[in-house]
């Protein structure tokens, strides 16, 4: 295995050129770098203007979505060698407005989690006096898989639909409307049911998948879509078929 | 003038969520920002993995979380902070709990509390091993139901607005565009969480940069505790990931080279098969990391490209009990070292991890500048003393996070406004920010000087420490901030430009640097994290007490001290291993692991 490897990184700069292009880079390549160790390799040694996103470095904080030779990724979680020899093409996440280098615009998807009510919702809330409300490791497991989002946006990136329509509310947003939905806690789901059949995006979706394929924390948004998709079909025939039923 | 706000909020992670929803509930007049230089869900807070401590089970009291927390803090926590945190925690958790958070649960679907590191009963709720997250997200999702509270994400906070002797407002800086503006308020909190990067190996993200702690220092607001730095026995050599202490408490073992479980020659005990609390593994962190440096003396460690290490043995728990109560463990060795916990041996080493000191708070989260408030990890109030216990920090940052909102709430309604000094202080930031940091082509480069700055405190200030290298490390400390007056700023854009905001991490880094080791030379003791060699014995004639660093105008620290708050629990041994002999049957646990299917 080589010890070095070329990493091509897109550069766009607003203020200086309006189109987008690559600087390569050779790097180290230890067997335990990431391409995150890649880019701060570069920012500290080599490129002082490269911007990009990260913090955790452990695949939590969701920061570090970009494209690693055109497939999103989270940098902290991608080992460099397994690229090897290289070279490597690093890219924002496509479906987003890009800011600057590396940086993508997210401001949609954080309006369209408000959107969603992700909160619980009840018609009565039980005092704290009155202790937890009772929920089985069963019945934890119903939703358990939803709430495991890091709103990376890898999802929105591998979206085909999201690529096409942007007002799509999307694979993690809708993962997170069951997350709540599921949960025997909430009461909320007919209201978040309505906001998302306002959009008829969802039944764009074809079920390639692709956004669960992406998911570096397994939370199956395509499942979540399916789930809905089934219900609200579910929801339609009791209209139609039994109209005093669904009232 | 009118105040934009009437609190600003700096920070977004579990304290500063929380002490915003505390706001938003007090009153739905009050106007509220958030600032975060990261989207409030990116906060490190979501990195914690292991617990948050609340007394819940039947068979235990207030007054044992008490009395961990004091003796775990080597006795200089404040025991009536300690006596509201432990009485109001439970509260806290369980107000998470109707927010939503996925605590695991028992069969009967009651939140179930799993043993932790120091604590002598099972009291720490969990989420798998991702409580951080699942309680940041909870409290982030949460807040979006609050209309008055508006956010501004990825706005990066460089200087606190003093005028008249009160905090009025912030400066801050919008990473898309390289907009500066002032954001007025009646009261400021800051929730900016610790100052791991201080050090080079740390368990702590990327921005764990003690901004808010250099921010108040500038204000002129003093620090407090800031020699006691916690190093976690457990990370993993190269990237600092953290191994939860809930590997411990799940029944894992710490071995050395040999195979042997060295922690029984450090009288923490005599080992068992299964965990004992406050025994071996379950002893407190400082211990454990000391015990790491005995066996390092003795050449018992293990030799690897990223420094010696010892290991964590899980093996024995088997694949089911791992994938079910430690599942993001097996994740992170797999993913970053590798290493499958079910059939090998984890490398691990002791990493800096938490700030016991910080912003010199009261028990209402006031500092004693008029109009600041400081919450969570940025603050020292203080329940963790010399050193802290695991699980103790997350709920810390609920009661205190809440507690400071209230206070500030209170405190807003009879506050004047703003002067208008602030005009003029907005413009002299923005020259220092655009004329000075956009133009600077000076010679140093900023991932030298932070280089250099991570070795010195490390070398003076890391698990042992001496006079001698404390004072070597102050003058290199004085030198890196001459140095860094003279920075190399290649990027000259406003857009998302990452290289101007190192530049200014670098400098708080530096100020927070300084601070740590000034008080770590002036305490001329030993207790808990803070251990000098050339002063073995905890001193308290002369040192229970807390120390408090105050800026001086050539940029110095003073160092002073104030007295510890004891109420019912007067200073004594720090005994693990086993419990003094009369409460013995009382507090022996039994085999810790806990019956529940809680995932
Ligand atoms: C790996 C790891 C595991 C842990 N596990 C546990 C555990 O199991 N149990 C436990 O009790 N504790 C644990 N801790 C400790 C605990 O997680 C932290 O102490 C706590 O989360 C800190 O929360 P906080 O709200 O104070 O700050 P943070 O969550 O760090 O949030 C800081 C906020 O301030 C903002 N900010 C900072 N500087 C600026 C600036 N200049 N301008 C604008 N905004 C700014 C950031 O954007 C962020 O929103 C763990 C810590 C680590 C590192
Ligand atoms: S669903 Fe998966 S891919 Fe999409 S944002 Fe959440 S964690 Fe990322
Ligand atoms: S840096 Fe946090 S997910 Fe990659």
């Amino acid at each position: 295995m080589s010890d070095h490897i070329t990493l091509h990184v897109a550069r766009y700069r607003p203020e200086k050129a309006s189109e987008t292009t690559f600087d390569a880079f050779e790097l180290p390549c230890p067997k335990e770098w990431v391409v995150l160790d890649g880019l701060n390799h570069i920012k500290d040694r080599m490129d002082g203007t490269l911007s990009y996103r990260w913090s955790c470095r452990m695949g939590i904080c969701g920061s570090c979505g970009m494209l690693v030779n055109g497939e999103p990724k989270l940098a902290c979680a991608t080992f460099l060698s397994d690229y090897a020899p290289g070279p490597v093409r690093v890219e924002p996440l496509r479906n987003f407005p890009v800011i600057r280098d590396l940086v993508v615009e997210m401001g949609d998807f954080m309006s369209k989690l408000t959107r969603i009510k992700p909160w619980i919702v009840r018609q009565v809330e039980k005092p704290l006096s009155d202790g937890e409300y009772r929920q089985t490791p069963g019945e934890l497991d119903e939703y358990k898989q939803f709430s495991m989002c890091i709103n990376c946006m890898l999802c929105y990136s591998a979206c085909p639909i999201y690529g096409l329509d942007p007002h799509f509310i999307g694979p993690a947003a809708i993962a997170l409307a069951q997350r709540y939905n599921l949960d025997s806690r909430d009461e909320g789901a007919a209201e978040r049911m309505q906001i998302l059949s306002e959009h008829d995006g969802i039944w764009g979706c074809t079920f390639v998948g692709e956004c669960t394929k992406v998911c570096p924390k397994h939370v199956d948004p395509a499942g979540a879509i399916q789930r809905y998709k089934l219900q609200s079909a579910v929801e339609w025939v009791k209209a139609f078929v039994l109209p005093r039923a669904a009232q | 003038m009118t105040p934009a706000f009437d609190v600003v909020l700096v920070g977004g992670g579990g304290a500063g969520l929380r002490a915003a929803i505390a706001l938003a509930e007090a009153s739905q007049r009050l106007r509220i920002a958030v600032v975060s230089k990261v989207y409030p869900m990116r906060s490190h807070t979501v990195s914690a993995e292991g617990g948050a401590a609340g007394v819940i089970s039947p068979d235990d009291s207030l007054d044992e979380h008490c009395y961990d927390t004091i003796s775990g803090g080597d006795w200089l926590g404040d025991q009536d902070a300690i006596e509201a945190f432990v009485r109001e925690a439970p509260q806290e958790l369980l107000r998470l709990e109707h927010w939503g958070c996925p605590w695991s649960r028992e069969a009967d679907g009651r939140v179930a509390v799993r043993p932790f590191g120091g604590m002598r009963k099972m009291r720490t709720w969990f989420a798998a091993d991702k409580t951080g997250f699942h309680m940041l997200h909870t409290l982030f999702q949460t807040s979006l139901k609050y209309t008055t509270v508006v956010r501004y994400d990825e706005w990066f906070v460089t200087k606190f607005l003093v005028d008249d002797g009160r905090v009025q407002g912030v400066i801050a800086l919008e990473l898309a565009t390289g907009r500066i503006e002032a954001i007025t308020a009646r009261a400021v909190i800051v929730c900016t969480g610790g100052c791991g990067k201080v050090f080079p190996f740390t368990t702590n993200a990327a921005i764990k940069t003690g901004d808010g702690m250099a921010l108040a220092y500038r204000a002129g607001a003093p620090l407090k505790d800031m020699e006691f730095v916690q190093y976690h026995p457990t990370g993993l050599p190269f990237t600092g990931i953290l191994i939860t202490e809930a590997a411990r408490s799940e029944g894992g073992y710490l071995i050395n080279k040999d195979g042997y479980r060295y922690l029984q020659d450090y009288a923490l005990g005599t080992p068992q098969p299964k965990p004992v609390l406050r025994t071996m593994e379950l002893g407190p962190r400082d211990r454990l990391s000391q015990a790491f440096m005995k066996e390092l003396d003795k050449g018992r460690t293990t030799d690897t490209p990223y420094g010696p290490v010892v290991f964590l043995d899980l093996r024995h728990l088997g694949e089911q009990l791992i994938n079910r109560r430690l599942p993001f463990v097996r994740e992170l060795c797999m993913k970053y070292q590798n290493i499958d916990p079910v059939k090998e041996l984890i490398p691990v080493r002791p990493v800096v991890h938490y700030m016991m000191g910080g912003v010199h708070t009261d028990i209402n989260g006031a500092t004693p500048l008029p109009g600041l408030y400081a919450a969570g990890e940025v603050a020292c109030v203080s329940i963790n003393g010399a050193n802290r216990l695991g699980s103790n920090s997350l709920p810390e940052l609920l009661v205190f996070g809440a507690r400071a909102g209230r206070a500030a709430a209170d405190y807003v309604a009879g506050a004047k406004d703003p002067g208008t000094t602030v005009v003029a202080q907005l413009q002299d930031e923005q020259r220092r920010l655009e004329a000075d940091l956009l133009q600077q082509r000076g010679r140093e480069r900023i991932a030298d000087i932070r280089q250099e700055m991570q070795l010195t405190v490390e070398e003076s200030a890391g698990i042992y420490r001496t006079g001698a290298s404390l004072i070597r490390s102050a003058a290199k400390l004085r030198e890196l901030q001459e140095r860094a007056r003279d920075f190399r700023i290649e990027d000259d854009s406003r857009t998302f430009n990452t290289e101007r905001i190192a530049a200014l991490e670098l400098s708080f880094m530096l100020d927070v640097a300084e601070a740590i080791v000034t008080s770590a030379l002036r305490r001329e003791e030993s207790r808990g994290a803070h251990q000098r060699t050339d002063f073995p014995l905890r001193d308290d004639q002369r040192y229970l007490a807390h120390s408090l660093v105050q800026r001086q105008p050539d940029g110095s620290c003073r160092v002073d001290y104030l007295p510890v708050t004891i109420t019912r629990w007067p200073p004594a041994e720090r005994v693990y291993g086993e419990a003094p002999s009369d409460e013995r049957s009382h507090y022996v646990a039994r085999g810790a692991i806990p019956s529940g299917e809680g995932v």
